[in-house]
């Protein structure tokens, strides 16, 4: 399956949602669908997308934090794990789409390529009860309508290929995309 | 040499007086008491990160969130998020009060710390993050929330160096 299509099932469920995205192909792919102010893009510092999930989902209960997060970038911060283990958020998603691929630079295989390691088994190891994982995009909808449901923190490990988009751009500075994401935030909360 | 008793205590009160609510951190001997109060405190949130690269993403995410947040970490600890600091923070002006324990400077006994404190203040001013040196106990509560202002209105990474003076009795 390929996280396009896997991002195009879940579109309508990020509408409403906080979404914390990791950069390149993901980004692009989130953002072809539909820029919205809820989306916050890390178009680098590769492994803290889980980590600001873990930021906002702690001191905002009441919303649901999404993060479309990468094997490649979640390599670098493995420690991630542990963290979202012992606090717990019951209000955050963590996905993350393994195409065993730091696709963005050049293809190279990464970590998980040669089958040896099981992202999935890192996530059950560090502590979280509800990992799940998805090799066609039905299973993955599936997975996500499942943590939606569950109300707690969940992990999504998603085997998908090492593709992306043709192109690569975006109408958004990055610092105009934090300011109208933490604006978002607060409009919502005055709401 | 022990860590200061009443200076940590002081700490904690200029932390809560500058309205801060939220903080990450990574366990280090000269924080250690500041952290059990933080933790004891039901007004807090005590977010305690396996490496302090990650404090820079929850940082982030409670500065989204609106909530208050310091990140309390050893100056060896901010060199292990120095990209973080930079690719995150720098590049999407998010800002960030950082309390950095400055161990291995005047008066270091231990010889694993003396490399990272010498260089400490080199990378600080290498990034352009903004510091100060925090030596008087009555004087901190007040850099504390100085230092937390300029990090609001800068949009800036700041940093307050917690000194020898400061954190050893």
């Amino acid at each position: 399956m390929e996280r396009a299509g896997c991002i195009e099932m879940i579109y309508p469920e990020l509408e409403d949602r906080i979404v914390v995205t990791i950069m390149g192909a993901c980004a692009q792919e989130l953002y072809n669908l539909g820029d919205r102010d809820n989306f916050f893009y890390l178009q680098h510092a590769m492994g803290l997308a889980s980590s600001i999930g873990l930021g906002l989902a702690m001191h905002l209960p009441a919303e649901r934090v999404i993060v479309l997060d990468g094997d490649g970038s979640v390599l670098m911060n493995l420690g991630t794990f542990v963290t979202l283990a012992r606090y717990r958020p019951r209000n955050l998603i963590h996905v993350v789409f393994d195409n065993g691929s730091l696709l963005s630079t050049g293809g190279f295989e990464s970590q998980t390529a040669a089958g040896v390691t099981d992202l999935a088994a890192i996530a059950r190891g560090a502590g979280i009860e509800h990992v799940a994982t998805a090799s066609t995009t039905i299973e993955f909808g599936e997975a996500f309508l499942a943590a939606l449901e569950c109300e707690d923190l969940s992990v999504i490990v998603a085997k998908v290929a090492a593709v992306g988009p043709e192109h690569y751009g975006m109408d958004l500075h990055l610092p105009e995309n934090a300011f109208r994401f933490k604006r978002w935030i607060k409009t919502r909360k005055r709401a | 040499m022990t860590v200061s008793y009443e200076n940590s205590k002081t700490i904690f009160e200029g932390i809560k007086a500058a309205g801060i609510r939220s903080v990450s951190a990574l366990p280090e001997t000269w924080l250690g008491l500041l952290l059990g109060r933080i933790e004891e405190d039901p007004d807090m949130t005590l977010v305690q990160v396996a490496k302090e690269e990650e404090a820079i993403g929850i940082a982030a995410g409670a500065y989204f969130a609106g909530t208050p947040h310091v990140l309390l970490m050893q100056n060896h600890g901010f060199f292990g998020a120095v990209n973080g600091l930079v690719s995150l923070a720098m590049l999407y002006h998010i800002p960030l009060c950082m309390l950095i324990a400055y161990r291995g400077h005047w008066g270091e006994p231990y010889p694993w710390h003396t490399r990272g404190g010498i260089v400490t203040e080199g990378v600080l001013r290498a990034l352009g993050i903004p510091f100060e040196h925090a030596r008087d106990p009555m004087k901190v509560a007040k850099q504390i929330r100085e230092a937390w202002t300029f990090s609001q209105s800068s949009l800036s990474p700041v940093a307050l160096l917690l000194t020898r003076d400061l954190m050893e009795d």
